[in-house]
């Protein structure tokens, strides 16, 4: 059987494979997106879409703000502005003794020379926020920050690859790969796929897909919970979360309420399904109600997961196999890899065009999660 | 039991739905001694067809609500002493597996334990969309019977009737007694059904009483006097904010617009599918009723063990099927529980069997005969489909051309089947276009994937769940 040949072999049709294959095809390469099922299938699909750098990990805030300048350019990227509006991104304090925590996260991040994460007093939060219940005393803000929509990027990504000549391909699992020269030879039932580079977007399933190459990389799995309401009339602008509960409170261009938080539902990774676990969401539901009683009447219209991996340190991994050549890794986002999404595209061209990158993304090395090999 | 039903939590058996159905289940696992709950959205027992039939029954209108009505009265009495917990105008909205249900009573929610649940949760109409079908002054012919039923509500102005099948009949003679006025009947039955049913008839002559029960309907209908437009094959509804006028094309090209207050429109009952599909039981397209089905064996039970489906949730089959296949499931479920042993079980369900046959027997004649016509499923363009979310047939074809999308796929593409219906109203026309855009059969398709609740419930309802529960 012949095997369709790339350049890149870009395994998982989310988001960041469809960004990855994007910004490889901007440099030149010939790439194919392999997607299991189809494009945005998962976490990307599943995602509440928060484009946030409020509170990121130390080592994650370079890229965050460097994804920032790009999401608010993204129509030049990707031909669309993905519904993305900046209306900013809030953690608030309900109670007087939980603000030290947010004067020193603002006066670390002062002291290491960033400043969009800002403190407010609770005359400007009501201000930002008028629906928001009265007992919450201040929060910390990032003002350019805000949300996307999730349905809208991923179709914006995948128009931009194939704009670019990526070859999507739907309904092709890699099942097994075997290493034919300089190439790697991808099976996928009846079509075989072969490149020299191969990037492992595999999201929940990416350590399966490293195993294949001889990769051991420990990695767990989230099933994020979601509720989306009926549409309602404008009630906040920015995205809301609140310390100390599993909260993450929007609404949308169409209306509707969209809360997450990071509740956890449950994940079946062999059946690909992943099921609501509704006296685990009900926290959920009470925070919202808590924060803003003006919703406790607003109906339920669905609830659902995703399934996405996590990484014991929640940061991602982004970088070169230490066995395989020609095997990058990006996975593993944990949670908040979407508002990533359009640096690391550009993070893996660089890497697979010059072997390493300009960033640091020493953070984020696959190594840290691999075993030790013991010497023979 | 005089016991509050919300106090006890677990119950061996879980009956969803009190119609005919899940009080003939409840009845039957009650005479064999294991206690069941039975959850329903309605204020009192009987369902659909026995809709509101412990008031009713004090008053003259149900003698114009005919015989098979009538019949409720004694299902009703017999299910409120049988000694089920009865939890009425409950919302059953979520089940997880082994079983925990989420319920919804008086606005608060909980969650309750069965070992064993059966779905008896009945049918919904057919969606009907044509161009103006969401316009005050259009609704279905089921929810006007249920005004009639329950609120003696008669249309004051003249109705226009469109579409096939028992219930217009049924309907407009329950009309015609209680005072009501007919502008018209438009049957959208296409042409030679009639003779495409015969070859059923045979197997349903044992049913000789339905038949005529439905002759003579028809027989009193046209000495009615009123129009009786055949073989329409085309509805517009028409009107500044509401309907005004209604034009229809019969197959043999004949047009007319006519003046309209009031139109009703039935094409045919489907089984409700959701709460088994949420609960990931294994569905298959039927044919013939041109709609999903659970899988089923001879009990009712579906893939997921435990889980049984009965009553026309089961395939439409009619009340007389639905409380056969009511007991025949519940005595499976007694079995389970070692209160009935092989020999026991097969001797109480071989006569339960028997009867089901007979009951079903005019079903595959009813199904031929009245059909939907092929223009249920392929709406002009400018059709909304999905009402919530306000999406046009013409969108869904153009959409469903690029790529080869399924059901999930154009849901996020273009928000039809994200509002609170949950897909009700929309999923089998858009299983439809895409079969029809992508020149595929419609059980290859697919169907969108239950997201639940499977009925709405608020934030408030829900935030009430964690005062209660225990910590985990």
């Amino acid at each position: 059987m012949n095997a369709e040949a790339f350049d890149v072999a870009v395994v998982g049709g989310g988001l960041h494979g469809l960004s990855a294959a994007l910004h490889l095809a901007r440099i030149g390469r010939s790439v194919c997106v392999i997607e299991r099922r189809w494009t945005g299938r998962h976490a990307s699909g599943a995602t509440a879409a928060g484009v946030r750098t409020l509170n990121r990990d130390l080592a994650e805030v370079p890229i965050s703000l460097e994804a920032m300048a790009m999401w608010h350019r993204i129509a030049e990227i990707v031909g669309d502005d993905c519904g993305f509006q900046a209306h900013g991104q809030i953690n608030v304090a309900e109670r007087q003794e939980q603000m030290p925590t947010l004067l020193r996260r603002e006066a670390k991040m002062r002291s290491l020379g960033y400043s969009h994460e800002e403190l407010v007093d609770a005359k400007e939060l009501r201000r930002l926020v008028p629906a928001l219940s009265p007992h919450c005393v201040g929060a910390l803000v990032a003002r350019r920050d805000g949300a996307a929509d999730p349905h809208r990027t991923v179709l914006a990504f995948r128009r931009a690859c194939e704009a670019e000549g990526v070859v999507v391909a739907e309904g092709c699992g890699v099942e097994a790969v075997d290493r034919q020269g300089a190439d790697w030879l991808l099976a996928c039932g009846a079509r075989r796929f072969r490149a020299p580079i191969v990037v492992n977007a595999g999201g929940a399933w990416a350590a399966r897909l490293a195993a294949l190459f001889g990769d051991e990389i420990a990695l767990g799995v989230r099933a994020s919970m979601m509720i989306v309401t009926e549409r309602l009339a404008p009630l906040l602008a920015p995205v809301v979360s609140v310390i100390g509960r599993a909260l993450s409170f929007k609404q949308s261009d169409q209306g509707t309420l969209v809360i997450g938080g990071g509740l956890q539902g449950a994940a079946d990774l062999d059946r690909e399904r992943s099921t609501v676990n509704f006296a685990e969401l009900a926290k959920g539901a009470r925070a919202a109600s808590d924060l803003f009683p003006a919703v406790r009447g607003v109906r339920i219209a669905r609830c659902w997961t995703g399934i996405e991996a996590q990484t014991r340190d929640h940061l991602p991994v982004i970088g070169a196999s230490p066995n395989a050549a020609g095997l990058f890794h990006i996975f593993g986002f944990s949670g908040h890899g979407f508002q990533l999404v359009p640096v690391v595209g550009a993070i893996t061209a660089e890497l697979v065009a010059e072997g390493r990158s300009r960033r640091d993304i020493s953070a984020f090395v696959p190594q840290r999660l691999m075993q030790e090999r013991t010497a023979a | 039991m005089s016991q509050n039903p919300s106090d006890i939590r677990h119950t061996d058996l879980l009956i969803v739905g009190a119609g005919p159905a899940g009080m003939a289940a409840a009845v039957t696992v009650r005479r064999h001694g294991l206690s069941v709950r039975v959850i329903d959205d309605q204020p009192a027992p009987g369902g659909q067809i026995w809709r509101g039939i412990e008031t009713v029954a004090a008053t003259p209108r149900l003698a114009r609500l005919g015989e098979a009505y009538r019949a409720g009265v004694d299902r009703a009495a017999a299910f409120r002493a049988c000694g089920a917990l009865y939890e009425p105008q409950s919302q059953l909205w979520q089940i997880e597996p082994g079983f925990r249900a989420f319920l919804t009573r008086e606005g608060r929610a909980r969650s309750v334990k069965a070992a064993a649940v059966i779905l008896a949760t009945g049918a919904q109409e057919r969606p009907v969309p044509f161009p103006g079908w969401t316009l005050p002054g259009v609704l279905t012919v089921g929810a006007a019977q249920i005004l009639l039923k329950t609120a003696d509500s008669v249309p004051d102005k003249p109705v226009w009737i469109a579409g096939c099948g028992p219930l217009p009949l049924l309907y407009m003679t329950q009309l015609l007694a209680a005072g009501g006025r007919i502008a018209g009947f438009l049957d959208t039955t296409p042409r030679g059904r009639l003779g495409a049913a015969m070859r059923h008839l045979p197997r349903g002559l044992g049913r000789f009483g339905d038949l005529l029960k439905g002759l003579s309907w028809s027989l009193a209908l046209k000495r009615a006097g009123f129009p009786i437009v055949r073989h329409v094959a085309e509805l517009r509804a028409e009107g500044e904010g509401r309907l005004e006028r209604l034009y229809y094309r019969t197959q043999e090209g004949r047009e007319n617009t006519v003046a309209a207050e009031v139109l009703l429109v039935h094409e045919g009952v489907v089984p409700s599918v959701h709460a088994p599909l949420a609960l990931g039981c294994a569905t298959r397209w039927d044919a013939g009723q041109n709609c999903l089905i659970p899988v089923l064996d001879g009990w009712g039970e579906t893939s997921q063990a435990n889980v049984f489906v009965v009553g026309d949730g089961a395939g439409i089959g009619g009340a007389e099927a639905a409380e056969l296949r009511g007991r025949l499931a519940a005595l499976r479920v007694v079995s389970r529980f070692g209160r009935l042993d092989g020999g026991g079980l097969e001797a109480a369900a071989r006569s339960e069997r028997k009867a089901l046959a007979h009951a079903l027997a005019l079903r595959p004649f009813l199904d031929a005969l009245y059909a939907p016509r092929p223009q249920v499923f392929a709406p002009p363009d400018e059709t909304l489909v999905c009402r919530c979310e306000e999406v046009t047939a013409g969108e869904l074809r153009s959409r469903a051309v690029q790529g080869r999308p399924g059901p999930n796929q154009l849901k996020a593409f273009t928000r039809a089947g994200m509002g609170p219906c949950q897909g009700r109203q929309c999923g089998y026309t858009l299983a439809h276009i895409v079969a029809a855009a992508q020149n595929r059969p419609v059980e290859e398709v697919g169907f969108y994937r239950i997201r639940p609740p499977l009925k709405p419930v608020t934030l408030g309802e829900l935030a009430s769940l964690d005062e209660q529960e225990p910590a985990a």
